[in-house]
């Protein structure tokens, strides 16, 4: 198996995924594959290739320091689950 | 056998640009929530982020400030973990290719000039903010929520990671002053850590005296003030001296501290070591600092606080010399004339207490006043220091010989201010003999407290008790 | 009565300047229509009523946001956000006038080489309802075949404006990366995410191209065209140097009658002036699907992080604290394409493997971008067929990840390399659409259309699918 069942688990963790048993077991099989294909990249030797940063060469893109309008906070809330006041509310962190 | 603290510090400082680091929303201070963001710093679906310019000059000025190298090319990186206060699910931050490198801050003190390596700084964006709550609405007791404000999301911060070179408790709080006020000076930051523009966390381990091993750290985290840092820097390295005396090991652990629990042992935690998935940032391009632009920025430094406090500890303490520069009242001290440790002296603790503006003091006769201090009066002193920021001020009119004594001379004075107070005069008759001090004062100022306060005394309660 | 099947955007254009059709009864055709014949196709997950602006109307790939219009992705964790902000593309439409039609369908953010994967249900094929549009584009791609919008915007990450217009037979842009911004666009892959256009003929799309390009200041991975876009009127290909790299033409799983589509096109160009050689990409498609399958679920692993139940979107109560919301807003939310390149993504990027896959992807990419800029200094466009395939069966693939993957094969080189592509219907095979893929170095695009365009004329393929006729 590329990839086992507890390495699943971690990273559905990792990204918050909270995975059925049913799930845990397909995606084990599934990612499995992927991972066995897309694991032919290392069959290259590329020690003295650089990676590619961006498709464009560009550097050095930014804004000056200058304040533009903040949105107004009705529509910061607007499509909150839930809020009390001017806040978003979740559940306790 | 003797251990040696191995101290090493990791400091965030609030860049104070008007705008957040990857959007042009106003940078807030204390406004009502979420009024100051926009769907950058929420993260709404398909926003991208922008840098900041001013942010990106402000980190190279502190780099260099600090001695540093500034990367040829830097790289903005995601560090990806989930939390109320990280919108995107991610912070944009750096992680191997950071805009500064390898400089030094020499931090004077009583045991030389230790200097201090500075791994890196770099740039990155601040978190939101979660507020803890009980439930609001008489709902069950104990339930609770996470209340969040995204107006601090995306403010520019500036990470600093020491070298662990730090050796007793009284240099971490000495760098950290010092830190602050070149940053302040620099323009660059408030650093007030009320405010919240000043955070750092410290990492603590000890060793045999002499020997070059890494052990075991913990980390302090949340502590409010240099003050109790240095406390419970202390305190930690005597714990693990305990420890390793006893013959145990010290274990990896993180102290979280809560402000107003200075008592209180901190709450201890073994932090899961988190993967934060590193990657370079897709929707920025890499930085590749102009050498104009370095080149200016290095030119624009002033003569930063670390460099006048050694120049100053040529001719002083390096307490006083440090005391004297992040007090502001440095630049006054280079221009008054005397001796130096009686200047110095004399700035750090009467002059300090009058609360006079150091930039309003004409510094000869500033000079003049403190060469003749000792041969006057205690209050006359501290009047004519109270004075001394004033336009035209002249120390010859607080030195001479002598008290005035002569009641002949007192009296008018003090019938004239009886006469221009007689409010007061009228309430001290109706039983505020508090007021004696004001009257005393007062006949004091038109004296230039030249008077003797004792004849000063008996003249008033004799006038006022008729 | 206007006839939506078969007119193109420059007609509409025309009719709305002699007067002869308003933009609001042109919107209202559109509807008309969308009544008619979207009830078996499913392009569509919303319409909006009101005409806003005098121009040609357009349709919208649910990955686009639009100011006041619910924007979803195609996922149920964004069912009912309405965006408070347009993207950069809604608002140049806007200024050009241009009335939104709706919003189709797609495969759950953009992951997806059929819609199937898209939360609302599937899209059916104009040519065949049985059959799939291709994906992820495949609700605007199906909406611009069955006249139900005379042009939309789709996006393209491995291929999905391409690919989804081979199957229609409609043309697709995918355009140089960095040259149609992202801000506003629901975020799949970052550096390989671009909108394209969607039309009936090369004409409109360069027309359309010409109204969202441009550098803007909202974006940084974006910059100014170098040169303004040109309409193709020429349609010959002399002095044109076509190149048939043997990879992508001889790639694994073509179906014959693909090739043969295809082989006839290259003969085409033969005729009409073109230069026609062989080269050769060779790593690009070899390695080039394992490329884009590291790189692409990497960057949207953390892309979809922020659909946490927080801020807008689906939330689904946790048992006890915001880790536990989290989890099953997450779960709830995201279908299995989404979770599966979540947790891919996520193991790519981990402590540990990130040298070794995305590191190593990212290093491929550098040789994908130097094959073809090679091939290029010989040539001034290289060709293939767009997809190995015709347009599959609905069902086919779904359960089948890597299957799926296949259909992007052809289309994911070039796009790893930044490279802009079109794809013009060439012919049929099995009465359904085979697409022409033809690829040119970056800001390219005035060369892709002129020789689009040209074969367009030549080919004379008729964008109406039979069965609706």
């Amino acid at each position: 198996m590329a990839i086992t069942r507890d390495e699943v688990l971690h990273v559905a963790r990792l990204a918050r995924l909270e995975l059925t048993d049913d799930e845990v077991e397909r995606f084990t099989g599934q990612l499995s594959a992927i991972l066995e294909a897309v694991a032919k990249v290392s069959e290259l030797d590329l020690s003295d290739v650089e990676p590619t940063a961006h498709p464009l060469d560009l550097v050095n893109v930014w804004a000056e320091d200058e304040p533009r309008p903040s949105i107004p906070v009705e529509d910061a809330l607007a499509n909150a689950p839930d809020r009390e006041a001017g806040f978003f509310k979740a559940p306790p962190a | 056998m003797n251990w040696e603290p191995v101290i090493g510090l990791e400091i965030h400082i609030h860049l104070k640009t008007r705008t957040k680091m990857f959007c042009r929303c106003e940078v807030a201070y204390s406004e009502p929530e979420n009024t100051r963001t926009c769907p950058v710093c929420l993260a709404h679906p398909g926003s991208l982020p922008v840098p900041n310019a001013k942010a990106v000059e402000w980190t190279i000025k502190l780099g260099l400030a600090l001695g540093c190298r500034i990367a040829e090319r830097a790289v903005f990186h995601r560090k990806n973990y989930f939390y109320p206060d990280n919108p995107k699910g991610y912070q944009i931050s750096q992680y191997d290719e950071p805009l500064c490198v390898d400089g030094r801050l020499v931090v004077p003190g009583p045991d030389g000039e230790p200097e201090v390596g500075i791994v890196r700084a770099h740039l990155e964006e601040d978190a939101a903010k979660n507020v803890h709550t009980g439930s609001a609405q008489g709902r069950i007791a104990g339930a609770s929520a996470t209340l969040v404000d995204f107006n601090r999301a995306g403010t520019p911060l500036v990470e600093i990671v020491t070298r662990p070179d730090l050796r007793s408790a009284d240099d971490a709080r000495r760098f950290l002053q010092l830190l602050r006020q070149t940053v302040v000076e620099l323009g660059i930051s408030d650093a007030e850590m009320e405010k919240g523009s000043l955070r750092f966390d410290v990492n603590v381990s000890i060793r045999p005296q002499g020997s070059d091993e890494l052990r075991t750290r913990t980390e302090l985290k949340n502590l409010n003030s240099f003050a109790f840092a240095a406390k419970a820097i202390q305190r930690e390295v005597e714990r693990q001296t305990g420890i390793y005396e006893a013959g145990g090991e010290v274990e990896q652990e993180t102290l979280h501290f809560e402000p107003g629990t200075e008592s209180a042992p901190p709450l201890r935690s073994k932090e899961e070591a988190q993967d934060y998935r590193y990657f370079p940032e897709p929707d920025l391009v890499p930085l590749q600092p102009p050498a104009e632009l370095v080149e200016r920025v290095r030119a624009e430094l002033p003569e930063l606080p670390g460099a006048r406090i050694l120049r100053l500890a040529a001719d002083l303490d390096p307490d006083t010399a440090t005391d004297l520069v992040t007090s502001g009242r440095d630049a006054l001290f280079e221009r008054v004339p005397g001796d130096r440790r009686a200047v110095a002296n004399v700035l750090m603790n009467q002059f300090a207490a009058a609360g006079v503006d150091a930039a309003a003091v004409d510094p000869e006769e500033l000079g003049k006043l403190i060469e003749a201090r000792s041969r006057i009066p205690r209050e006359r002193l501290i009047e004519a220091l109270a004075a001394s920021g004033t336009p035209g001020f002249s120390a010859d009119d607080y030195l001479g010989d002598g008290l005035m004594a002569d009641t002949s001379e007192l009296e008018p004075i003090v019938d004239r201010i009886l006469e221009a107070n007689s409010g007061q005069v009228e309430a001290y008759r109706g039983g505020k003999e508090g007021l004696l001090g004001f009257f005393v004062g007062q006949v004091m100022r038109e004296t230039r407290g030249k008077a003797d306060p004792k004849v000063v005394n008996e003249l008033l309660r004799e006038k006022l008790s008729a | 009565m206007i006839d939506t099947l078969r007119l193109t955007a420059e007609e509409a254009m025309g009719l709305i300047e002699r007067g002869e059709a308003s933009a609001a009864e042109l919107h209202a055709a559109y509807l008309d229509a969308i009544r008619d014949r979207d009830g078996e196709l499913h392009a569509y997950l919303r319409t909006v009523d009101e005409a806003d602006g005098g121009g040609v109307p357009i349709a919208f790939k649910d990955v686009i946001s639009s100011r006041g219009v619910e924007t979803t992705a195609g996922s149920k964790v964004l069912q009912g956000y309405v965006p408070v902000f347009d993207s950069t593309v809604a608002a140049r439409c806007r200024e050009a006038g241009l009335p939104l039609i709706g919003k189709t369908n797609m495969d759950e953010f953009a992951m997806g080489s059929s819609t199937e994967n898209s939360a609302y249900g599937p899209t059916r094929n104009p040519w065949d309802p049985e059959r799939v549009p291709g994906g992820s584009s495949g609700g605007s791609a199906a909406a611009v075949a069955a006249g139900l919008a005379p042009w939309a915007l789709g996006t393209d990450t491995g291929g999905s404006v391409k690919q989804p217009a081979s199957l229609c037979g409609i043309v697709g842009l995918r355009p140089t990366y960095g040259t149609v911004s992202r801000y506003g666009i629901v975020a799949f892959a970052s550096s390989l995410d671009q909108v394209g256009p969607m039309t009936k003929t090369v004409r409109d799309n360069a027309l359309l191209y010409r109204i969202i390009a441009g550098r803007d200041p909202c974006d940084t991975t974006t910059v100014e065209l170098p040169q303004p876009v040109e309409l193709p009127e020429r349609e010959d290909l002399k002095g044109i140097r076509v190149g048939v790299p043997k990879e992508l033409n001889e790639a694994e799983g073509i179906e014959p009658g693909v090739k043969e589509a295809a082989d006839r096109t290259i003969e085409l160009c033969r005729e009409l002036g073109a230069e026609v050689g062989e080269t050769t990409l060779p790593r690009s498609v070899e390695y080039g699907l394992a490329c884009y399958y590291l790189v692409a679920p990497a960057e949207a692993s953390s892309n979809l992080s922020r659909y946490d139940g927080v801020r807008y979107g689906l939330r689904v109560e946790g048992e006890s604290g915001v880790r536990s919301m989290y989890e099953r807003t997450r779960d709830a939310g995201f279908g299995d394409e989404p979770k599966r390149r979540i947790m891919l993504g996520a193991y790519a990027l981990s402590a540990g493997y990130y040298d070794a896959y995305y590191g190593q992807a990212q290093k491929v990419r550098t040789v994908i971008a130097q094959e073809h800029a090679a091939a290029f200094r010989s040539f001034d466009v290289l060709v293939s067929p767009t997809s190995p395939t015709v347009a599959f069966r609905l069902g086919e693939k779904a359960e089948n990840p890597l299957a799926m993957y296949l259909s992007d094969v052809l289309t994911i080189p070039s796009n790893m390399a930044g490279l802009p592509g079109l794809s013009i219907p060439c012919g049929l095979s099995e009465d359904l659409p085979v697409g022409f893929q033809l690829i040119g170095p970056q800001f390219s695009e005035n060369t892709l259309f002129h020789v689009g365009h040209a074969l367009e004329r030549a080919i004379g393929f008729d964008v109406v699918p039979g069965r609706l006729q």
